[in-house]
């Protein structure tokens, strides 16, 4: 903990001298630091807004909301999802819920409590005045749902009700039973569709960004594929905005659907983007186990099962094989509450996880392969009865039997962490808006609020301030420099990312090896999960720092993709994504490796004191922004030191 | 804990189809040896694998999310579907619920206004263009009241979160004998009308989403509610009912307006 006049003299340090570019938030003070940047911001005429087209690569809560309020305000928008539908983006399998400091339950909390709260959570590797501006306009969120008809849970008395989520002492948690990704983003979806009928939004569905197209070091459009005719094309716009989602999927196995992927932003991050902190991953506590090797995916169940199951696993190898009934209770080791005593089974999501994994690492695991957990609600069934549980979880158990064909009151679940969110991601500015000028990134696909460590129900609240409300206040200080209208599909700078394209294409299609592209993703994604999942050591990265250059080498060698180039084809789709998860492992490793402390998601086993995190502010409080530089095993840091202004840091202790 | 391994020999008579256009047959493959705790996709999966190492021509099919919510996932089973399960998606199937032995057909959701894009995947944006027709609230960014200004009965916004929880998958109409989409218009039309914030569009919108519904090539509603018996999220034909007197009124506004 530093007091105010040692964080004064660190920040003139000069070893903490930031060589990215100027973050770009007004100075003053913090708390009105958006108000003065918003009465400080270009603004485009009315009728001059229609000459400027917006490319927005993505149609869940980030791309839906901006695309929809950009033209409403009147420019011109293209949009572009891969689905076959912008409604089936992954925002809607969010199950918990939304945060807003609306403080309907008067029970303390307020801008500034969620502000600190999320820094504090990121465990201080956060930039200060984004993550301020995120509370701030999160009660507008609210409003602006509630008016497109979102049916979030009430109360008796008709007014919003609210919950208390992921262990937080104040109600700010919105929600719609569990599902509230699904009806917010059907809100976006129908705010979009308003404008698609209004012709101000375009939209292309079943289209794959495929690169970035950048004219004078500006960005200025997008290369794309059509997945239903095979064309590859150019759409040239003013700004480009990538709102593509997180990286998860690297680890293959993960609660993200299926085809999240980190191409848009990868193949961004090729053209001179900076990616920021890619090791920082979130892994959630409570999904259900794999099964087998044939497992395409995980299945998250809501973390609020902790507030009535307790995990356990048995005291000694040799039960693990046995029906939990016949395990004494003497012989339960319920680690937990073993280890955390003040907070047991409701420790943090972090911390929870890597407890689990410490259990079946020392061989004690359960279910399949030993890597599982029990959590288990006999105790509450006594204690309350069946009926509450199933009033409480009802739908969550009858989950869990569809998947594992379990019945979960009669026997404990098996639980076991998952990979589930991803807070690293492309670098962005106060407007964010990436070093490169004109590339603008919002949502999950930024590395911008969540520092090290995202807070349950805050992701969706990101999304949807990026997309409602800063993007458009924050857009026309980049367009107010610009001509509209001035590049064209046509132009060489177009013609040659196209045949790049083109070319990469051809290339995947031709190499007619033996292996599928599926193939290459679960081993590499295995690989990343055993090296540079929920702890991570320099010995263990620098291993996958070995193997992941020859997967590569393999995959350009050996894989294969059946069928062609000009009609709909899942294999190739897959084998262009997984060659560049294949790139981008390395610089998740890279990143992790060079990252020596613990912090957040990111766990390095060298850096503990007795199984809790050694978090190094004095080396390490920077945002590590990552340029290409032609050669993946020799990626260039950047760092932007963080420097704090309102907040100290502090040292989590969940003991 | 013991876990049981059981695994399935199935015979599957799989629907393949090159484009749009192109004729379409089914194709017989033998998949052996598929765990039963695989879901209904990782077995179309395991079975793809091994058609790529043997350098065949693996099936094309739609999913994204695999937990029941996106409504990519399709699928005609054995003539049901989504298949034999009531209220779940086809990603949400395992094969537990099948017998060694059993042969599974495999089809596509079939509509004029689905047309096939190749295999078991087809055009499902005629969806997106009825919800484009009104199914939304017109109300700007920014410009929006204090969420808490205008209290809802809980029973009302009870009732338009079960209508909202359509994942838009397009099973009822691949269900319906006239390929008909008055569940799905149906069930935005109640989310959206039951509350307060929808009242102001109500008239406008049950009409011009019906008719865009017509305009797309989907049929009429003859009362048979299959639909609602495949629907993954149990949506009730009931909205169709009152949909059709909704329809009817502002059919007659119209007239008179
Ligand atoms: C199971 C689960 C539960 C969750 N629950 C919660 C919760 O309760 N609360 C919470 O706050 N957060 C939750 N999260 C996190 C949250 O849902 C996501 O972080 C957030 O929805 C991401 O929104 P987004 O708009 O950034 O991206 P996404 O919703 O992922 O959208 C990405 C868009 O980009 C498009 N796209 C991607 N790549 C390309 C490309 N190359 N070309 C063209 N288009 C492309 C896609 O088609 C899609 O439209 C949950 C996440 C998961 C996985
Ligand atoms: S894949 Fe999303 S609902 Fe089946």
């Amino acid at each position: 903990m530093f007091s105010d006049s040692e964080a004064e003299a660190r920040i003139t340090d000069s070893r903490r001298r930031s060589d990215t570019p100027p973050d770009g938030a007004p100075s003053g003070p913090l708390a009105s630091k958006w108000t003065r940047h918003k009465d400080t911001s270009k603004l485009i005429s009315p009728a001059n807004r229609r000459k400027y087209t917006i490319i927005v690569v993505g149609s869940g809560l980030a791309g839906a909301a901006a695309a929809a309020t950009l033209s409403e305000q009147g420019y011109n928008v293209k949009c572009f999802c891969y689905q076959d539908s912008p409604r089936r983006a992954h925002s809607i399998a969010a199950q918990g819920g939304i945060n807003a400091a609306k403080n309907y339950h008067n029970d303390g909390d307020s801008v500034h409590r969620l502000f600190y709260e999320t820094i504090k959570g990121g465990d201080f590797r956060a930039r200060e005045a984004n993550v301020h501006r995120l509370a701030e306009v999160s009660a507008l969120i609210i409003d602006q749902c509630v008016a497109q008809g979102v049916p979030f849970a009430r109360e008796y008395g008709g007014l919003l009700a609210n919950r208390s989520f992921g262990g937080t002492q104040v109600s700010r948690t919105f929600y719609a039973a569990g599902q509230t990704g699904q009806q917010l983003l059907l809100g976006a979806y129908q705010a979009l569709s308003k404008e698609i009928s209004n012709g101000g939004v375009k939209m292309y569905s079943r289209t794959e960004m495929l690169d970035l197209v950048t004219v004078d070091g500006h960005a200025k459009g997008v290369v794309v594929r059509d997945m239903v005719t095979g064309k590859i094309s150019s759409h040239a716009g003013d700004a480009v905005l990538l709102c593509t989602g997180g990286y998860g999927n690297v680890f293959y196995l993960s609660t993200n659907a299926k085809g999240c992927n980190v191409t848009a932003t990868w193949r961004a991050h090729k053209r001179g983007a900076y990616f920021a902190n890619p090791c920082y991953t979130q892994i959630h506590p409570t999904c259900i186990p794999v099964s087998g090797a044939y497992q395409s995916k995980l299945t998250l169940m809501s973390e609020s099962l902790r507030n009535d199951g307790r995990c356990w696993v048995p005291k000694r190898k040799e039960d693990c094989g046995k029906p939990p009934a016949s395990i004494a209770e003497e012989d339960r080791d319920y680690y937990l509450e073993r280890k955390y005593p003040s907070f047991g089974n409701l420790a943090p999501r972090d911390i929870a996880s890597r407890a689990a994994k410490e259990q079946c690492d020392d061989g004690r695991g359960v279910g399949p392969g030993g890597l599982g957990v029990y959590l288990d609600f006999a105790d509450s069934i006594k204690r309350l009865g069946r009926k509450a549980i199933e009033e409480r979880y009802g739908n969550l158990f009858q989950m869990y039997e569809q998947i594992t064909g379990e019945n979960a009151y009669e026997q404990p679940m098996r639980i076991f962490p998952a990979v589930h969110y991803t807070m690293g991601g492309l670098w962005v500015d106060y407007n964010l808006m990436s070093n490169i000028p004109g590339l603008h990134v919002l949502g999950e696909a930024n590395f911008s609020d969540h520092g090290a460590n995202r807070l349950g129900a805050s992701a969706l609240m990101q999304g949807l301030a990026d997309g409602y409300f800063v993007i458009p206040a924050t857009l026309p200080n980049y367009l107010a420099t610009q001509k509209p209208g001035a590049v064209s599909e046509r132009d060489a700078d177009f013609k040659r990312v196209e045949a790049e394209v083109n070319e990469r294409t051809s290339k995947l299609l031709s190499i007619n090896g033996k292996r599928s592209a599926d193939s290459f993703h679960r081993e590499l994604g295995l690989l990343i999960w055993d090296k540079c999942g929920m702890a991570r050591t320099k010995e263990g990265l620098t291993e996958a720092l070995r193997k992941i250059p020859a997967l590569r080498e393999e995959f350009w060698s050996n894989l294969r993709v059946p069928g062609s180039g000009d009609q709909f084809n899942p294999q190739l789709e897959l084998a262009g994504r997984v060659a560049d998860f294949l790139e981008f492992g390395e610089l998740l490793c890279n990143d992790a490796l060079q990252r020596e402390e613990s912090c957040g998601g990111h766990f390095r086993s060298e850096y503990q004191d007795e199984g809790e995190a050694r978090r190094d502010d004095d080396q390490f409080s920077y945002v590590a922004a990552w340029e290409y530089t032609g050669d993946l095993s020799r990626p260039k840091l950047h760092k932007e030191w963080l420097e704090y202004q309102e907040v100290h840091f502090s040292t989590r202790s969940y003991r | 804990m013991a876990v049981q391994k059981t695994s399935l020999d199935l015979t599957l008579k799989i629907w393949r189809q090159a484009g749009p256009d192109a004729a379409g047959r089914f194709e017989t493959h033998e998949a052996k040896g598929i765990p039963d705790s695989a879901s209904f996709l990782e077995m179309l999966d395991i079975v793809n694998e091994r058609i790529i190492t043997e350098g065949g021509d693996p099936v094309a099919f739609d999913h994204d999310c695999r937990e029941g919510i996106c409504g990519m996932c399709s699928l005609v089973i054995n003539g049901m579907p989504h298949g034999p399960n009531r209220g779940v998606t086809t990603c949400q199937l395992h094969m537990r619920s099948f017998r060694s032995g059993d042969t599974i057909w495999i089809e596509p959701f079939r509509a004029n206004a689905f047309p096939v894009i190749r295999d078991l995947a087809v055009d499902r944006r005629a969806f997106d263009r009825i919800v484009q027709a009104g199914g939304y609230v017109s109300v700007r960014t920014g410009s929006a009241p204090e969420a808490n200004g205008l209290p809802v009965p809980k029973q009302d916004a009870d009732a338009a979160f079960t209508a909202a929880a359509c994942i838009g998958c397009g099973a009822c109409v691949a269900a319906c004998k006239n390929a008909s989409a008055m569940l799905f218009v149906s069930a935005k039309v109640t989310h959206l009308n039951l509350l307060p914030q929808g009242k102001p569009e109500a008239q406008k919108r049950a009409l011009s989403m019906v008719r865009a519904m017509d305009a797309e090539g989907f049929g009429n509603c003859t009362n048979q509610y299959e639909c609602e018996a495949v629907c993954p999220k149990s949506i009730s034909a009931d909205y169709i009912r009152k949909l059709n007197r909704d329809y009817r009124n502002s059919s007659l506004a119209d007239i008179a307006g």
